[in-house]
């Protein structure tokens, strides 16, 4: 079957077995590598990805429930290379360790920053609290997530 | 495809991250950040080659049984499959292993635990593969597993391995044997099986030579040379044919020391002459994969009426599973610990470390010490009670020295602030917020929003646990690591093999470069077995020999930079230094940039940086068998629900003895992962196997702490230089795993008035 999805702005047309999951289509067809696999049964949301402005695991979400979406990943994230604020907060701050839980975990936070800019901490913990990171003890983790908070909270109008 | 395609772990250190300065003592960012956060930063199980093949593996589904029957050719009839190869195939050495050779690469005639391989498939597809797996019949005459390691040490088992089912006996015998009391304590202390669970799971991806003369392996591991020295003995072929590159490695923790899918990858590639990559699913992990050793303490200690030890009995029993691993090093790390950090004149210890059915035990984080402390700390606690003194008082009065002497015989000769780490953590803060918060929020509660907690019944303790841990590797190895420097136009290149793991090495690795030869930009080279052995990225062992290679090389540069500019402006050698990003002439006036003084040369040095050397013990457990020690101290509080058993971890506060810390940043990463380790042990994680058979491979029954688990943490670093450490600076990644685990467990105690003797805890344990 063809899926038509929309993946970090650009339109795709692609030819799927229908057992494939989202993530196997980010991953094998239009290898977007960053989204990772963890676990296969949405327990430590290392393949988080945001559809139609919802933090999701695309492990758990055939690829065909995509159609006509939009999809955010990890390399959608920033244009052109750079890094967004969540992007450097995690690398300035210590959020980084091995990185493997990193894009999911920005992707859970940038779906969290989006609806609630303000969030409290356990506001951070419990959005964040699908996403495992067995490095960082999370502590850091929190601190890059309130950082841009408290900054966007700070601006004039914020 | 070229190496730089899949040099995964080669990054330039352009300093775009790196803050101010960027030298030794600067919370410097991560290299690797960027990529990471990108998400276009390569682990190994996103490698993929022209191509490729997919590789599986078929598992025994007994813990222990016969193999009367392997029929492969179904597999074969099935359109796709490239090869399928089992015991029979392998074409050199048919075992590997760590310390001895006693794990098959595929199981021939026995299998010995739940999910040991017996055969491998090479196919165009993963599902192609599972198919393939399905259709090879193997027929098994199932055996009563051994699964008790009591039967293995009492005799009462058939030997399971032909090298037997006891893999160590060690004593340790020291001073008067015949000392009791006044005050004894006595407890025998259980901890259950822990998994690394890093989150990158095991992959690799083997690239054949024309011809099969060779391979090159892209894998995530901990130590390139000793996974090449044990592949090719398999594989049959000189280790100079086999090459490894490290893949991006997503946590280790200790699960990847061990060989586990290396060889079956390269096995397969050369078999088809194509690539292969291999990835396995969470479930194959757990199996795949060795664990923290389960084990059973016994201690008594004999104290005078003022709370001073003066002899201590032990008996440690590691669980060490099918096969050997380390176990053997393990029990070493364990007895020898014993006493903790206190001081112990007199010690009559026996351990144990044994072959059962269960799945093979190895290293983890801790590796062994972190038996020791669960049972020398609630000795600790129990002794603090028996003379009438809290639990600091108790620890201060036996705190442990430099000087002082192991129950081995070995002098601690390294900095040994124990009684400062507790004081210092003493003083952190405790946590301000009432049981459940001033906002009376359900999810501060045991359990969370969606468990029933009754805020009025929740109660709240505090424990303590204080640890040492030894450094680098025990009993005679000669560890060493190996770095190679090169300087051109200002430019410093640097070639290891040390694996990074996430730990942050190669963070410190531009720092050095930095602060030593004055440089701004550090090329990290590809990671691979083109230069001599790191050593494994384990035993807190990286900072000290790796940054003890490069540090070295490094300054063999600079000695050759500042002859060359004092040739050229008639200066002694010995006059000069380097002062930011230039030579200087302290005695004059000279001042000229690194980038100037190199400009057009090349410097190259190569050092090999080895720690003193240790001893064997003897058969009373006596020698200078570690090579170094760190020390820490944690304290918990803890709100427990007795009702319903649960618990919620609120703070932990923690002193370590990081030496001298070269990157505060990362230090303090180290220390929030391990307590998360050691709060996961304390009270969730264990793998379950019941009757030899696993029962909770999957991230929905194997409980790891989460963003909601985990407790603030409070540090404070202890910085006091260790004089035998290069750059001052102790290993920092396991001492907090070694006692925030008993401080949990004494917290929970402590607010239930309870003995509790095992962990993880459970409800059952709180309730009943």
């Amino acid at each position: 079957m063809n899926l038509h999805l929309t993946v970090n702005g650009i339109a795709h047309e692609v030819a799927i077995d229908p057992t494939e999951r989202l993530l196997d289509v980010l991953r094998d067809r239009l290898g977007l590598t960053g989204t990772k696999e963890g676990c296969a049964e949405g327990e430590c949301g290392a393949c988080t990805v945001i559809v139609d402005g919802l933090a999701l695991n695309s492990c758990l979400m055939l690829a065909a429930q995509a159609e006509g979406r939009s999809v955010t990943t990890i390399e959608g994230l920033s244009a052109g290379g750079g890094l967004d604020e969540l992007q450097s907060e995690f690398i300035e701050r210590g959020a980084v360790q091995c990185g493997f839980c990193t894009p999911g975990m920005l992707m859970s936070a940038t779906a969290l920053l989006r609806t609630h800019p303000e969030p409290t901490s356990t506001d951070v913990r419990a959005a964040l609290a699908g996403n495992l990171c067995r490095c960082t003890g999370y502590s850091a983790i929190l601190d890059a997530v309130t950082s841009v908070a408290v900054r966007a909270a700070e601006q004039p109008g914020g | 495809m070229t190496d730089t395609d899949l040099g995964t772990a080669a990054a330039t250190f352009d300093g775009t991250h790196s803050g101010l300065a960027g030298r030794l003592g600067d919370s410097v960012a991560r290299p690797d950040g960027v990529p990471k956060a990108q998400g276009s930063y390569q682990f190994s199980g996103d490698l993929t080659a022209d191509g490729f093949l997919w590789g599986a593996t078929l598992r025994s589904p007994h813990p222990y049984a016969r193999i009367v029957r392997i029929d492969v050719s179904g597999a074969w009839k099935i359109d796709g499959v490239a090869a399928v190869i089992t015991a029979e195939d392998v074409p050199g050495k048919a075992t590997y292993g760590l310390i001895s050779q006693d794990q098959p690469v595929f199981a021939s005639d026995i299998v010995r635990f739940h999910g040991e391989p017996v055969a491998a498939v090479a196919a165009d597809h993963p599902e192609t593969c599972r198919r393939a797996l399905a259709a090879i019949v193997v027929e098994y005459e199932v055996l009563t597993p051994l699964t008790d390691p009591e039967q293995a040490v009492d005799g009462s088992f058939p030997p399971i391995h032909p090298d037997g089912n006891i893999v160590r006996h060690q004593r340790i015998i020291r001073g008067d044997q015949s000392i009791e009391g006044p005050i004894i304590v006595e407890g025998t202390y259980e901890m259950g099986r822990q998994d690394q669970a890093f989150l990158g799971l095991e992959a690799a991806l083997a690239i054949p030579a024309p011809g099969g003369a060779g391979v090159e392996l892209y894998v995530a591991t901990q130590w390139l040379h000793e996974d090449r020295k044990q592949i090719a003995a398999c594989l049959g072929m000189p280790e100079d044919n086999v090459r490894l590159v490290l893949g991006g490695v997503g946590g280790a923790f200790g699960a990847r020391e061990d060989i586990s899918l290396q060889v079956h990858t390269c096995m397969l590639a050369l078999r088809t002459g194509r690539p292969v990559k291999i990835q396995y699913d969470r479930a194959e992990s757990f199996h795949g994969h060795v664990h923290r050793h389960p084990c059973t303490v016994w201690m008594r200690h004999h104290a005078g009426t003022d709370g001073r030890i003066r002899r201590i009995e032990a008996r440690f029993l590691f669980d060490g599973g099918a096969y050997a691993s380390t176990s053997s090093a393990v029990l070493i790390n364990g007895i020898t610990h014993t006493q903790g950090p206190y001081q112990c004149e007199n010690a009559t210890v026996h351990g144990w470390a044994v072959r059962t059915n269960n799945l093979p035990s190895g290293a983890m984080r801790g590796f062994g010490v972190v038996q020791a402390a669960f049972a020398h700390e609630g000795q600790m606690d129990k002794l603090a009670a028996a003379v009438g003194v809290d639990p600091v008082e108790i620890r201060l009065r036996n705190a442990m020295q430099r000087g002082d002497r192991l129950i081995t015989g070995q002098v601690v000769d390294n900095v040994a602030p124990v009684a400062r780490l507790i004081r210092e953590t003493a003083a952190l803060p405790l946590p301000t917020q009432p049981v459940g918060g001033t906002d009376h929020d359900p999810m501060r509660l045991p359990g969370g929003a969606g468990r029933t907690a009754d805020e009025r019944h929740i109660v709240r303790g505090i424990g303590w646990g204080v640890g040492i841990k030894n450094l680098m590797y025990s009993e005679a190895f000669d560890d060493f690591s190996t770095a190679r420097v090169r300087l051109a136009d200002g430019v410093a290149s640097v070639k290891f093999a040390t694996v990074e793991v996430g730990q942050g090495f190669i963070t410190i690795v531009g720092q050095i470069a930095r602060t030593v030869l004055g440089v701004g930009e550090v090329v990290l080279e590809t990671i691979d077995t083109q230069i001599g052995s790191a050593g494994s990225t384990s035993a807190s062992r990286q900072t000290w020999m790796s940054g003890g290679a490069v540090d070295g090389a490094c300054r063999l540069v600079r000695e050759r930079l500042f002859e060359l500019v004092a040739a050229k402006y008639q200066l002694a050698a010995v006059q000069l230094e380097i002062d930011g990003t230039d030579v200087v002439d302290t005695l004059g006036t000279l001042r000229i940039p690194v980038a100037e003084a190199t400009a057009g040369i090349l410097i190259e040095e190569t050092f090999e940086h080895h720690h003193v050397p240790t001893e064997d013990l003897d058969e009373d457990g006596q020698g200078n068998c570690h090579t170094a020690f760190a020390f820490v101290a944690h304290r918990a509080v803890v709100d427990v629900d007795p009702e319903l058993g649960l618990v919620k971890v609120v703070q932990i506060a923690t002193a370590q003895d990081v030496g001298r810390a070269l990157n505060p940043l990362s230090v303090v990463g180290q220390i929030e992962g391990g307590i998360a380790q050691g709060v996961g042990l304390a009270v969730m994680e264990e793998l379950l196997q019941v009757n030899g058979i696993v029962k909770n491979a999957t991230f929905t029954d194997y409980l790891l702490p989460t963003f909601l688990d985990m407790p603030d943490v409070v540090i404070s670093l202890v910085e006091e230089p260790d004089p035998h450490a290069p750059m001052g600076a102790k290993g920092v990644g396991e001492p907090p795993t070694v006692s925030s685990t008993p401080a949990v467990v004494a917290a929970i105690r402590d607010a239930l008035g309870k003995d509790l003797h095992r962990v993880p805890v459970r409800p059952s344990d709180i309730c009943f």
